[in-house]
């Protein structure tokens, strides 16, 4: 009986070709995802990172909302251009607490992995109300609707206590005062700043969008892109550190 | 007492389960309109509590119209084939279609002027792209597996399909799924990950669809009266349930609340990436592939009239391509923080990959030995053999470039766009039409309203196609070039938006040809509905059964 007879087994048994098609695929990606979960170099130690401010990642799910990532990578690969033009490249310790990951596929605009701390908030707030009055050439759309929407942060809390279960090291007091900490990161000079910056370091305190008045959903997506990538400080940052 | 011959009517199992689960899901659906932390998560659950309703309601109504017996397995010895679903799956594949490319048209015009955003937020690129691709993908494609594999299996098994209620309950109840992802995304309601949009709730309800999916198609393959299950069915079980553990897999979210739309991934960062694309690579291996592959597995044959032309190479093509494709993921993670031993698997399976493709293709394409007369004869046969050469071209093209220097060049550039769609529109676009133009003569027991039209559907979209993966070549590799330019001093020569700027006449090609496909599936809408409208019977060929309903 030759090896094509015996393929019958399966031609004639529906429920041994379902077995056959499960355990054949589930070879490639259980090789390929399980040890990303165990093998301790996966993650690069580093120093720095911490999780979103709840307006960070208030601003963080707009940017989700949006699709920015159609657009936008966040993944500077290793290659001479590339970190010239955008900074060291992305860590995997970088994107660590981010649910879900925006690498992105495709740069119909530049890379923001790094992009915090390289333009003004005014710049960024002009630039979403009509991308083309500081980029002339750009294709970008404008999301002047962001800075008349108010942010709905009534039930942030919950956001962050589902990122805690999951595994971000949000303390119980972050949770507790999250709503309040929108509103502190969102206002100049707040009192409750220097509380806001002990539980998140680096914390930029200040409004964003340039209306004090209101808290708006450009205050919030302005206070994410202005994070980006400066948790990692890499003057001290030693990438030998992590080879085994 | 006559009448206590006659069978009683009794609702069944089916119907009266079907109906108190909507009951349910209307009850609580309305509570979540109520309580929603979000307008537009309301507006969803009241679709969700209309549709439960509706459903409830159809499906009483279908209970007092029936006779009191279910429809019979075979009239006369002949399997009673059971052809609604498939017919309804057809329309909606067809109007989908249109729908998706004309939204594609939109937003590659936007990308060409992006004044065509108009500021309003609901028809943004970044809204609009997914609706383009989830349209395109799962609506369009989605109906066409629906509808061919719901054919294939009762013609190849010879048994009517199984359930009564539960193929209606797939083919609406997954048009209901896009109907939500759709909307959602309008709305901006996202996860964000790649062809993987619609939210958790979504994601449920796409679950039980798609469960209720495989247990007919499984139960119609075990009812079979062939001893042997046809490669066509094979490929569409492997279809099934690959995309059954890559949607759970991926999908793993954790809501914010049951009133909220929102949720979280249980994965981050690195594995979510893995996991994104294990999924997204995969949706094209086994959605985009698999099924398609399993449709020119029976419509080629059928439409020329000859046997496969290689079994053996058959069984290599779906075993070799099932195990290698799931590990060709991290090719769209390359130089990136995946680590460098994943990378290079994905690559190397990626390159392996090859192998079973062209397997696949030159059994399709062979299939034709002794028929190659009917290229120039049958238009709609045409269509079919060229897309499975498109099948070729993109499935030599995708392995070259998962090679990591030939990625470090085209990766986050149009040349992925232009790679994609040689697939989407020569591969799946045309073994789709081609299914189509098949399908719906034979359910309908029509003849198809004009062959001339096919003519110029092919020519037309063709064209189409040519322009688009042309424009997207160009342009990718241009921009690919002058990211990494550099000047004689040593700097950058250009900045990103020159770059931006560059891509412009491309794109505007680009539009053009999208706008040539978009013509081209009018005229197939416009011949189907004459088709199906007309009065005129097809004539009884010898080789074509008709299906008995």
């Amino acid at each position: 009986m030759s090896l094509w007879q015996k393929h019958a087994i399966f031609e004639k048994n529906s429920i041994i070709l379902v077995i056959g098609i499960l355990v054949v695929i589930a070879i490639g990606g259980l090789v390929e995802i399980v040890p990303l979960f165990y093998l301790k170099n996966t993650i690069e130690k580093v120093d720095g990172m911490r999780p979103y401010t709840p307006l960070e990642l208030a601003g963080r799910d707009i940017y989700v909302r949006e699709g920015c990532y159609l657009c936008h990578s966040q993944m500077i690969r290793p290659l001479r251009d590339e970190v010239e033009r955008y900074g060291h490249y992305s860590l995997a310790a970088e994107s660590m607490y981010d649910r879900p990951f925006q690498w992105g596929s495709k740069r119909t605009g530049p890379d923001l992995a790094r992009v915090g701390g390289k333009y003004s908030d005014d710049w960024h707030r002009d630039h979403m109300r009509e991308p083309r009055s500081v980029v002339p050439g750009s294709v970008m759309p404008a999301y002047g609707f962001l800075e008349q929407t108010d942010l709905d942060y009534a039930h942030i809390d919950q956001n962050l206590k589902v990122q805690a279960m999951l595994g971000v090291p949000y303390t119980k007091e972050d949770i507790e005062n999250a709503q309040k900490d929108v509103v502190t990161q969102a206002t100049a000079d707040s009192p409750d700043a220097g509380d806001l910056a002990k539980r998140y370091p680096k914390v930029n305190v200040r409004d964003f969008d340039g209306n004090p008045k209101r808290i708006t959903e450009a205050d919030a997506l302005i206070a994410y892109l202005q994070v980006l990538g400066t948790f990692v400080d890499f003057k001290l940052y030693d990438d030998k550190a992590n080879i085994r | 007492m006559a009448n206590a011959l006659a069978p009683t009517k009794r609702m069944t199992i089916g119907e009266g389960g079907t109906a108190i689960a909507f009951v349910v899901l209307a009850f609580v659906t309305i509570v979540i309109a109520a309580k929603a932390y979000t307008p537009g998560y309301a507006f969803h659950a009241y679709l969700f509590c209309a549709a439960s309703v509706a459903t409830v309601f159809a499906i009483l109504n279908r209970y007092f119209d029936r006779p009191a017996e279910l429809a019979p397995l075979t009239v006369n010895g002949k399997p009673n084939y059971y052809m609604g679903p498939v017919k309804f799956a057809s329309i909606a594949a067809m109007a989908w279609g249109v729908a998706g490319f004309s939204v594609g048209l939109y937003i590659a015009l936007e990308l060409a002027y992006p004044g065509l955003n108009l500021g309003l937020q609901w028809i943004e690129f970044g809204r609009l792209r997914p609706l383009h691709t989830s349209a395109v993908i799962f609506a369009f494609g989605g109906n066409v597996l629906i509808a061919s594999s719901f054919y294939v299996v009762q013609r190849t098994c010879r048994a009517r399909l199984a359930g009564d209620i539960a193929p209606w309950f797939v083919v609406l109840g997954y048009n209901f799924f896009i109907v939500i992802a759709g909307t959602g995304y309008l709305l901006g309601i996202t996860q964000s990950k790649e062809y993987a949009e619609p939210e958790w709730y979504a994601d449920l309800w796409l679950t039980v669809v798609w469960v209720t999916y495989f247990l007919v198609f499984l139960a119609t393959v075990m009812r079979r009266t062939e001893p042997h299950i046809y490669v066509a069915n094979w490929f569409y079980l492997a279809f099934i349930i690959t995309i059954a553990v890559l949607h759970l897999g991926n999908n793993a979210a954790v809501p914010v609340s049951i009133f909220s739309p929102k949720s979280y991934i249980v994965w981050s960062g690195v594995q979510d990436a893995m996991v994104q694309w294990w999924y997204g690579h995969n949706a094209v291996g086994f959605f985009l592939t698999a099924g398609f592959l399993a449709i020119m597995y029976y419509f080629i044959p059928k439409r020329a009239d000859r046997p496969v032309y290689s079994y053996r190479l058959s069984i290599i093509h779906f075993w070799a391509l099932i195990f290698i494709y799931i590990w060709a993921g991290p090719h769209h993670l390359h130089y990136t923080a995946l680590p460098d031993w994943a990378q290079t698997l994905g690559m190397t399976f990626s390159i392996i990959l090859w192998m079973p493709s062209w397997g696949g293709m030159i059994n399709g394409i062979m299939t034709l030995s002794g028929a190659w007369d009917k290229l120039r004869t049958d238009p709609v046969l045409r269509m079919m053999v060229v897309s499975v050469a498109f099948y070729g071209m993109s499935t030599f093209e995708g392995p070259m470039m998962s090679v990591k220097i030939v990625n470090s060049l085209s990766h986050y550039t149009d040349w992925t766009i232009g790679h994609v769609h040689s697939g989407a529109l020569g591969w799946v676009g045309y073994i789709s039409f081609g299914a189509l133009y098949c399908l719906v003569p034979w359910l309908w027991n029509r003849k198809l309203y004009s062959l001339k039209l096919v003519n110029w559907h092919f020519w037309i979209s063709t064209i189409g196609i040519v322009l688009y993966i042309t424009a997207m070549w160009v342009s990718g590799i241009l921009q690919g070039l002058m990211w990494r330019a550099y000047t004689s001093l040593g700097f950058l020569e250009y900045s990103f938006v020159e770059t931006v700027e560059a891509m412009h006449p491309f794109y505007v090609i680009r539009a053009l040809g999208g706008f040539l496909f978009l013509v081209g599936a009018l005229l197939m809408a416009f011949n189907l509905w004459k088709t199906v409208t007309s009065a005129e019977e097809a004539a009884p060929e010898g080789a074509v059964l008709v299906p008995a309903e």
